[in-house]
């Protein structure tokens, strides 16, 4: 099953994406993909793909001919209108055997982690997870991969030298996309769904988005969050007047969480989600180990709390030390005055 | 029904400190834990066992002393423990892990529904689930936030995703994660404590689960890590601003300005 191809990697060429397609649209990761996947492609002297398993997509294939890609390799079917992951997998191994790429990346979102693990197992190749750093050997071909690990204590740089493909997920907001160059072009391949690669094996009921609800917070350059020190929903509120005014998201500790003030796709940290912001702007979190781990990687860390000595006010770059319903209010109004 | 619970044994993260040089976690001296999503997974399983009934299975791939989150799942509610322990396992990545787990899982036999956690606090890969489901060729659902129906032949389950959800009918047998939202995991009795206490947890080798010894271990993780760095510490000099909050607001605007944030 887990056939070793080293012998077989001169074979495989080209750095892959596989597009992030939402809602039918092609989502802003899969152009940070291309903008990292054009390094490592130039290193190798080779071309960048992007997959696009979506319906319906064609005006966007241009987009990604300017955004870095030399090719789209596409699949149109009115199946891949919802997210059907064994269906998704079946097909992109089918591609990847046919194709033979030397690199595939995917983002590391809650459908790119679904669908790429399955992938990799069919594959019989590697999978580094949420990587932040990628280069490549130009003589070999292998795919340096760089990641956090044990909640960012140590980064671990992962090869995987005898199997081909080789296989990674990036969170969104790691790599930055190219500028957006309109004299691009590429070649597109169109391919089609083979009979049985739709398997039944799952049907979509019910497809909700909750665009007022659900914050990508893994997408967020600024984000502004709260903990038991907001003292309830009302203050929450103030965040979020706050958050609208730097185009920024609301995060939350699982002490607000868990008091009901605001919903847990707020919550960052062990049991919430893992960010890595421009800014992160902490008003009455304590900063527990359980919601530093999800937060310590931000870029600049500011913190609001009237005790100076909390693990998060140590940690932070700014700790401005008072009453966060006096602060708060101040700083909206400092904001807004330019 | 008979549902596998993966359950992995974590470092945890409760009584660690910052290291004030570095401004990292220090982790020596940290006992293990069970990975906390990996309680949810147990909850869900004990529900619907409540629910239709069947037998609640955990498992388990890690060192001799991982059975104490064996004892911890039994403790709240599940029937039995397997623990698979053998050096042939040492050095799996996620692909040889999920490997390993879809074997033991065969071995149990009948399986009807695998549920593991949404991913483990240590590795944070999230891959293991549908890994297993791969190896298994069997349907998957991923960050489950709750299962609206279940019955012999079927699973219907909301998805959590960034942009809000779904709900998908899956067929049974399948794999499922799960995320914290999917239920409130029961505290511990003094009476299942007993029965947990009292349990024997067999410990399963590579041969009783029929693995082929190529794809275990080391020899079957295509990944390797090749070094490991401490992450770049925060060497900056913090800034504390603890005057009169006119004074302090406009200090922080500026430094804001300076990185043309605001
Ligand atoms: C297994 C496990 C998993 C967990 N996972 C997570 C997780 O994912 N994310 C998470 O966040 N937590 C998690 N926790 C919980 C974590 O341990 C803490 O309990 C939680 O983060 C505390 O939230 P907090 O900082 O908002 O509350 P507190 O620790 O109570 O801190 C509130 C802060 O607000 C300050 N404050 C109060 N009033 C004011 C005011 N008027 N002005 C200024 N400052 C004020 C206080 O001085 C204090 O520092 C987990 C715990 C466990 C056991
Ligand atoms: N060694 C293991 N033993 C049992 N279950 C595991 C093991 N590793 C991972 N899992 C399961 O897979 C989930 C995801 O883990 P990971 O892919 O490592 O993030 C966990 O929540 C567990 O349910």
């Amino acid at each position: 099953m887990l056939t070793n191809n080293a012998e077989a990697r001169e074979e495989y060429r080209d750095v892959w994406v596989v597009a992030e397609v939402l809602a039918g649209e092609i989502q802003k990761v899969t152009y940070e993909l291309l903008g990292a996947a054009r390094g490592l492609a130039e290193a190798r002297g080779s071309e960048v793909w992007c997959v696009v398993l979506g319906n319906r997509i064609s005006s966007q294939i241009d987009a990604l001919f300017h955004g870095g890609a030399d090719v789209a390799l596409v699949v149109d079917d009115p199946s891949f209108m919802n997210f059907v992951d064994e269906d998704q997998a079946t097909v992109l191994t089918r591609l990847i055997r046919t194709h033979k790429p030397e690199v595939v990346l995917c983002g590391a979102t809650t459908r790119g982690r679904a669908l790429i693990p399955r992938v990799a197992v069919d594959a019989n190749c590697g999978l580094t997870a949420d990587c932040t750093g990628l280069s490549i050997d130009p003589e070999n071909g292998d795919l340096l991969q760089t990641r956090p690990a044990f909640g960012g204590n140590i980064l671990a740089t992962i090869r995987c030298s005898n199997h081909r493909p080789q296989m990674a997920t990036v969170r969104p907001r790691v790599m930055n996309e190219l500028p957006v160059d309109t004299s691009r072009t590429g070649r597109v391949i169109t391919e089609t769904l083979e009979a049985g690669e739709a398997g039944g094996l799952k049907q979509i009921l019910k497809v909700f988005q909750d665009s007022e609800n659900s914050v990508n917070l893994a997408d967020a350059r600024f984000i502004i969050a709260g903990g038991r020190g907001l003292k309830g929903a009302d203050g929450f509120k103030m965040l979020k007047d706050l958050a609208e005014r730097v185009h920024g998201a609301v995060g939350a500790s699982r002490a607000a969480v868990d008091s009901g003030w605001v919903p847990y796709y707020h919550q960052v940290g062990q049991t919430g989600q893992t960010v890595q912001a421009t800014v992160y702007f902490a008003c009455g979190i304590s900063g527990q180990i359980q919601h530093l781990v999800g937060m310590q990687s931000c870029d600049f860390i500011i913190a609001v709390d009237r005790n100076p000595d909390t693990p998060l006010m140590q940690l932070a770059d700014v700790a401005v030390v008072g009453d966060l319903f006096e602060i708060i209010p101040q700083l909206i109004k400092e904001i807004s005055r330019t | 029904m008979r549902i596998v619970v993966c359950v992995k044994q974590v470092p945890g993260t409760h009584d660690a400190k910052i290291d004030p040089e570095t401004k990292r976690i220090i982790r020596e001296g940290i006992k293990v834990v069970i990975n906390p999503f990996d309680t949810y997974a147990i909850e869900a399983a004990v529900q619907i066992k409540e629910k239709i009934g069947g037998e609640v299975i955990v498992l388990s791939m890690g060192p001799s002393r991982a059975v104490t989150v064996l004892r911890e799942g039994i403790t709240v509610g599940a029937d039995r423990g397997i623990l698979l322990s053998d050096r042939a396992f040492g050095g799996s990545d996620t692909w040889a892990t999920s490997y390993a787990l879809s074997r033991a899982i065969e071995t149990i036999g009948d399986v009807d529904l695998v549920i593991c956690g949404k991913q483990a606090i240590d590795g944070d890969t999230a891959q293991v689930g549908p890994g297993i489901a791969a190896h298994l060729s069997w349907p998957q659902a991923t960050y489950v936030m709750d299962i609206a129906d279940i019955n012999s032949g079927s699973l219907t389950a909301q998805r959590m995703h960034e942009d809000g959800w779904d709900l998908c009918l899956v067929k049974l047998p399948a794999v499922i994660t799960v995320v914290k939202d999917i239920n409130q995991p029961r505290v511990p009795t003094l009476k299942g404590r007993l029965a947990a206490e009292k349990q024997e947890i067999p410990i399963w080798k590579a041969a009783d689960i029929e693995a082929d010894p190529e794809l275990l271990g080391l020899n079957g993780s295509p990944t390797r890590v090749v070094k490991t760095n401490p992450p770049q510490g925060r060497t900056k000099k913090s800034v504390v601003l603890d005057g009169p909050v006119e004074q302090s607001v406009r200090r922080l605007v500026q430094e804001l300005r300076q990185r043309s944030l605001v």
